[in-house]
């Protein structure tokens, strides 16, 4: 039997509605992205993220239905993202599909945002267990350990800024739009490492990690120069910067791969499509552990989209974990609760 | 599955209605305060109303209101002819979970979608007046949302749009536009108003006679029950008021004009 699953994401700033088939398959997967908005402003207005997604919210699912060629009588449930995320943009994508699952009478799954990044390697490879997964985006940086399907560990996380956020904030001191992550890397692959930053917690006894260190020492690298007239390169910095955090992503990934003794990493989120992340890992990899397998979703499939919410829940559709109407938006919801 | 059953009596009912005179079957909602309201009506009947003023959000319990309005009435949501939502003024937060829900149930459902002005619902239980009805709510920082509604020949007329204000700028606006009405204050927050409009107004204005004035949907849903349906998928709220980063954005870009601002993808490569 085919199962077909309606999901939706508003936690953030782009409001997506996907149907997945068999959590596998990507009958169709829209995504309104409020980038544009939000770039006015350096960083994403929370209120206005809310007011984008009531705008964008039926067309979008509308949208999602109509590329996939069904009805609501070929769909089995609704999937929408309960948390982590901004509670007003949350609340959108919950208000919808409630309103949804009761008019056509569908069973109601609520899914972890950060379980929907991992999950998105189900829609890419495979997933095989015991894994690491490396959940790392503007809003979250941590080290997963999944002994068996849905059952999370959190074994690591950063302790002050997300990597994806440090990129934006030292992006904005060298005059790169919000955000600058994708800018930042395009940068790096020019220059070098000539800068040498601090690799933060790299050799603490833990899977913690910490970027607002490396964004200080970055701003105080240029500040320090401007006071005395110097010009510095902003490519080499781009270069520096991308090559400290990638060293310690690479690191304590790579550390907890080895003691957890798994068959599988996954690395997932916004700056999963860093292409200095990428290359490093798969070189690494492909040298020095042949047996692991290693899956990096494409690039449409890491910043927040709906597919991957619907490849979380089919699990939670498998084992009939339904959620009544009540439940409600969870900002910090954790992912091992 | 009982949507079936409903569904099976759908035809049976059409029929029946189209001898007597078609009857609409009204789902109304408001959400623009803390009190939540839903009710269900045919035509200006009202059929069942539950009006909640508990600490629960609207996140949590309009949906499953919705869900006991309709297992206690004797009809489905698919035999709904129209939703009736209070497009605000109000709380944001509020305003954005019933009016995602409408318009959501209203786009899957293909049913009519009205709006109409909370601070209308306020002003239509001001009783018969001769006064300008002033409904308001309190909008922080001294300032309110506030309408100016008539009562004519037993029909409430709005005077002028919503509108997002100071307290004392408004009442001075009342006092200079008005020279001649007088006003009646009606809401849950008048009172804490009241000094600031007898300060520019004098006893040209004084409070409501009708204390605690509630969200009711089921007079939302019957003021809205004659109001033409609007387009679904554009259906906002009306705040009022744009976010503080754009009035400031705006400000510093008088230049810009309206733009697109969110951009669609379809992600199908992955």
């Amino acid at each position: 039997m085919t199962t077909r699953i309606l999901a939706i994401e508003s936690s953030c700033d782009e409001t997506s509605a996907a149907v997945i088939e068999d959590g596998k398959t990507i009958l169709s997967n829209v995504v309104a992205s409020q980038i544009k908005s939000h770039q006015r402003f350096g960083g994403v207005v929370p209120e206005l993220a809310s007011r984008h997604h009531v705008e964008q919210i039926t067309y979008i699912i509308e949208e999602a239905m109509a590329q996939a060629a069904v009805s609501y009588k070929d769909v089995d449930a609704v999937a929408v993202t309960q948390g982590p995320g901004l509670v007003g943009a949350l609340l959108i994508g919950v208000s919808a599909a409630k309103a949804i699952a009761y008019a056509h009478q569908l069973p109601l799954i609520k899914v972890n945002h950060i379980a929907g990044h991992i999950y998105a390697g189900e829609l890419t490879g495979d997933m095989k267990f015991p894994l690491i997964a490396l959940v790392v985006s503007g809003g979250h940086t941590e080290l997963i350990y999944m002994e068996k399907s849905n059952s999370y560990e959190l074994i690591g996380e950063t302790r002050d800024d997300a990597a994806g956020e440090s990129y934006d904030k030292i992006g904005r001191v060298i005059g790169v739009p919000y955000p600058g992550g994708k800018r930042i890397d395009e940068m790096a692959q020019l220059g070098s490492d000539v800068y040498d930053f601090p690799r933060a917690m790299i050799k603490e006894d833990n899977y913690d990690f910490s970027f607002s260190g490396l964004k200080s020492a970055f701003i105080n690298k240029v500040h320090n120069a401007e006071q005395k007239g110097e010009k510095l390169d902003d490519i080499d910095l781009a270069a520096s910067f991308q090559a400290a955090a990638v060293d310690v992503l690479v690191d304590k990934t790579l550390r907890a791969v080895e003691e957890y003794k798994v068959d599988q990493l996954i690395v997932a989120g916004g700056v999963a499509a860093n292409s200095g992340l990428r290359k490093r890992l798969e070189s690494i990899i492909s040298e020095r552990y042949p047996n692991l397998d290693l899956i990096i979703p494409p690039l449409s499939l890491c910043g927040d989209n709906a597919a991957m919410i619907g490849a979380a829940a089919q699990i939670l559709y498998d084992q009939g974990e339904f959620s009544d109407y009540s439940f409600n938006a969870r900002p910090g919801l954790e992912l091992y609760e | 599955m009982p949507c079936i059953s409903i569904l099976d009596g759908f035809d049976g009912r059409i029929e029946e209605n189209e001898k007597r005179g078609v009857i609409m079957k009204i789902l109304a909602i408001d959400t623009s305060t803390q009190v939540l309201s839903v009710a269900i009506l045919e035509d200006d009947q009202l059929i069942i109303e539950t009006t909640k003023n508990t600490k629960e959000t609207h996140g949590e319990r309009l949906m499953p209101t919705i869900e006991w309005a309709f297992e206690n009435s004797l009809f489905g949501i698919q035999e709904i002819d129209r939703i009736v939502i209070a497009h605000g003024p109000g709380s944001y937060t509020g305003l954005r979970i019933g009016v995602t829900t409408a318009k959501t149930l209203a786009w899957t459902l293909d049913k009519e979608l009205v709006g109409l002005s909370s601070l209308q619902v306020i002003a239509g239980q001001a009783g018969p007046t001769t006064s300008i009805i002033v409904p308001l709510f309190d909008a922080r920082r001294q300032n309110i949302y506030a309408g100016l509604y008539r009562c004519q020949k037993g029909q409430l007329q709005a005077v002028e749009a919503d509108q997002h204000s100071s307290a004392q700028e408004f009442a001075h606006y009342l006092k200079k536009t008005y020279p001649e009405e007088s006003f009646v204050l009606i809401g849950d927050d008048a009172a804490s108003f009241l000094d600031i409009f007898v300060s520019e107004l004098g006893d040209r204005v004084s409070l409501s006679c009708q204390k605690n004035q509630l969200a009711s949907a089921y007079l939302l849903g019957k003021m809205a029950s004659d109001k033409e349906a609007e387009p679904v998928h554009t259906f906002v709220p009306h705040y009022l008021k744009l976010t503080e980063a754009e009035e400031n954005w705006l400000e510093a870009h008088p230049e810009q004009g309206e733009e697109e601002y969110v951009q669609k993808t379809s992600r199908l490569d992955g």
